[in-house]
């Protein structure tokens, strides 16, 4: 039985597909304007590369911010319940969750069948998030994917105070202008994420093993800078960034099971 | 098809709730005879929400609230353009919506009424929050009238008798302060009259209440928002009494005709702080889509909450420390035990809670509460971020993506 899984986030759209419980493949596209195009630009392209018909698939399942506009699947869940349906999906041990994503970060608590306890997420404000990230790599004329890397060169982080994504953006320049080092400004940007990130996670409450999803956590930068925070090693699935799109598919199969049954 | 088409849904006509045209008629009547208090010779007081109107009717002033004022603003989806007003005037875009709404009122005779009528004299009672007491005298200001400060201690674990002492003592001041605004004595024996009905009043709203922890609900707390408006605005009268008389019978035979107000009623939740007055339609269509019912909440009976501490025949003594009682003016302790209560009597499945930016002392320790809640009730609790009036303050897809979260992990 093939299933997939589709997530549209802020900033990028990603498609999953999975027959019985293998990983067919999965794809990442830029969301654009449009979201429900991205939607099915994104299963298009992932169903030519793998080669299959889009009649093999039984039922797909929609989350993310774009999920309702995604008209052609059979259902909507929230990104919070597919990604601990993914992260349960690559790894049964995991019980807490971190994502971060474009627009928001969440963190996530889940029992021994992958169901969600208890969630938290960032409330009307990007800082802590990828778009976050962007910002900054930006004013620091720095690639994102050089991002993490430069970080852990960063021997005494720098201190960004503020909470807001502008405001730290000015800090930023400011720190540049005082000479600060890019990998030190770097690892203090990372160290304001970890540190919006981790209050989040201490409300929920962790519970280890912990695994960080979406598109941060190739962050290796981020990545570390919260095992510091939270004092656990991390665990990254090689599908964090799709592993919301991962989970849809996951709960579609469960979908197609009942609707067989 | 034509006929089809305009035809009314024969069972969401049987569910709305009858006695609602008579609350809009009883609230318009209310409203003209306030603005028009001056041509009929009446005096009008402005009051805060918690302040005890009792002495005003008993001394025949027409109360109005600044409070429901800015709930119907809210409601009319007015909030934003007076908030801005508010801010041009250099009101801080973090004080309470209700205050900003207001007083860009006062100055505009802006909103769904035209702006309220000017006050003789000003009642404040700082039970519900800080705000009040600058918001007040901003009012005092530009009004040029008397302003009187009924100041009621918070409470951390109990009341002590030197609170109770103060606060009586307050409302001997209130009586002298409302003799002298009025050049009449106050009739004592009409404020016991005025007493008896308030606490009838008080009783009658907490049964109205209670009929929804009847599965299924007959009605939700969107309803009791709703209805809330006269036990706040006309407590102490006859009107309120015989009002909530008719919504308990209409309640009761609903419980009787087996009408829900959710179809399908399957998960009970309890909300807890003010409404998102502008949203109120769109989060209760929110949660029926999940077959979810509010089918409580802790805001509509903070009034009613205190009643047992009032005697009804020695209101003067014991309607203050009631009045000091109530929900948001004890410590977090307290309200775990209120909240507790409130529960267990309605047994739900979740607890919302609304983090209101605009009213502090409410959402001040919901982390907490919900710690609390989670930790010792196994309830699952959700925190969604808006405003009672602002709109500016509600992100749609932020808060349906939680709500929708939520009901998924209660749906397990």
């Amino acid at each position: 039985m093939i299933t997939a899984g589709i997530d549209i986030g802020s900033i990028t759209a990603k498609a999953a597909i999975l027959e019985d419980g293998r990983i067919l493949g999965a794809k990442v596209l830029f969301t654009g304007y449009n979201s429900r195009l991205a939607g099915q630009a994104v299963l298009d392209d992932l169903i030519a590369e793998i080669g299959i018909t889009r009649d093999r698939i039984e039922v797909i399942v929609a989350t993310g911010y774009g999920r309702n506009s995604v008209d052609f699947a059979d259902k909507a869940i929230t990104e919070i319940t597919c990604h601990a349906a993914g992260a349960h999906f690559i790894d049964p041990s995991v019980r807490f969750i971190i994502d971060i994503g474009g627009q928001d970060s969440k963190v996530i608590r889940i029992d021994e069948n992958g169901r969600v306890v208890d969630f938290a997420m960032n409330d009307k404000c990007a800082a802590g998030t990828g778009r976050f990230l962007e910002v900054m790599a930006r004013a620091l004329e720095v690639d994102l994917d050089g991002f993490g890397d430069m970080s852990l060169k960063g021997e005494t982080p720098a201190k960004i105070s503020s909470i807001c994504t502008v405001f730290a953006e000015s800090e930023v320049i400011s720190l540049i202008s005082k000479g600060e080092t890019r990998e030190n400004i770097i690892a203090g940007i990372h160290e304001s994420v970890a540190s919006r990130v981790s209050a989040l996670a201490k409300r929920v409450g962790v519970t280890e093993p912990v695994m960080m999803t979406g598109g941060v956590a190739k962050n290796i930068g981020a990545l570390r800078a919260l095992e510091i925070k939270l004092e656990t090693v991390i665990r990254v699935s090689p599908h964090a960034q799709v592993n919301g799109a991962l989970g849809a598919a996951v709960l579609a199969g469960g979908i197609a099971l009942t609707k067989y049954s | 098809m034509a006929d089809q088409a305009i035809a009314k849904d024969p069972e969401k006509e049987r569910r709305k709730i009858k006695s609602v045209s008579k609350m809009k008629e009883i609230m318009t009547t209310y409203y003209i005879e306030a603005k028009t208090a001056r041509e009929n010779g009446k005096k009008v007081a402005w009051i805060t929400s918690g302040g005890p109107v009792e002495f005003l009717i008993a001394m025949d002033v027409i109360p109005v609230y600044p409070e429901n004022h800015g709930a119907m603003i809210g409601a009319s989806k007015m909030g934003v353009d007076l908030c801005e007003k508010a801010e041009e005037m250099g009101y801080s875009r973090d004080l309470c919506s209700y205050a900003r709404t207001d007083i860009a009122c006062s100055i505009t005779n802006g909103g769904p009424i035209g702006g309220l009528p000017a006050p003789d004299f000003l009642v404040c009672c700082n039970n519900i929050c800080g705000t009040v007491l600058k918001w007040y005298e901003v009012a005092a200001r530009f009004y040029n009238v008397p302003l009187f400060i009924l100041d009621t201690p918070f409470i951390h674990s109990t009341f002590s008798e030197a609170s109770r002492k103060y606060v009586v003592q307050q409302t001997y001041e209130y009586i002298a302060f409302l003799e002298k605004q009025c050049g009449k004595k106050m009739d004592f024996e009409r404020m016991t009259e005025v007493s008896r009905l308030a606490v009838q009043g008080l009783r009658l709203w907490q049964e109205v209440l209670d009929t929804a922890a009847h599965k299924p609900a007959p009605m939700t707390a969107f309803d009791a928002f709703f209805h809330l408006a006269l036990i706040v605005t006309l407590r102490g009268t006859q009107t309120v009494v015989d009002y909530y008389s008719q919504l308990l019978a209409e309640m009761r035979q609903r419980i009787a005709d087996g009408i829900a107000m959710v179809p399908n009623e399957k998960y009970r939740l309890l909300w807890d702080n003010l409404p998102v007055w502008y949203r109120t339609k769109w989060l209760s269509d929110k949660f029926s889509s999940h077959n979810a019912c509010l089918v409580g909440d802790t805001y509509t009976s903070a009034w009613s909450g205190v009643m047992d501490l009032i005697d009804e025949n020695n209101f003067i003594e014991t309607g203050a420390v009631a009045y000091s009682s109530v929900y948001i003016n004890v410590s977090l302790d307290i309200m775990f035990e209120t909240l507790k209560k409130l529960i267990k009597k309605y047994d739900v499945d979740g607890l919302v809670m609304h983090s209101n930016r605009s009213c502090k002392p409410y959402s001040l320790g919901q982390y907490d509460l919900q710690q609390m809640v989670m930790r010792e009730l196994k309830i699952p609790t959700l925190i969604i971020e808006a405003d009672m009036v602002d709109e500016r303050s509600f992100s749609e897809s932020q808060i349906e993506t939680r709500i929708d979260a939520f009901m998924e992990t209660l749906k397990k």
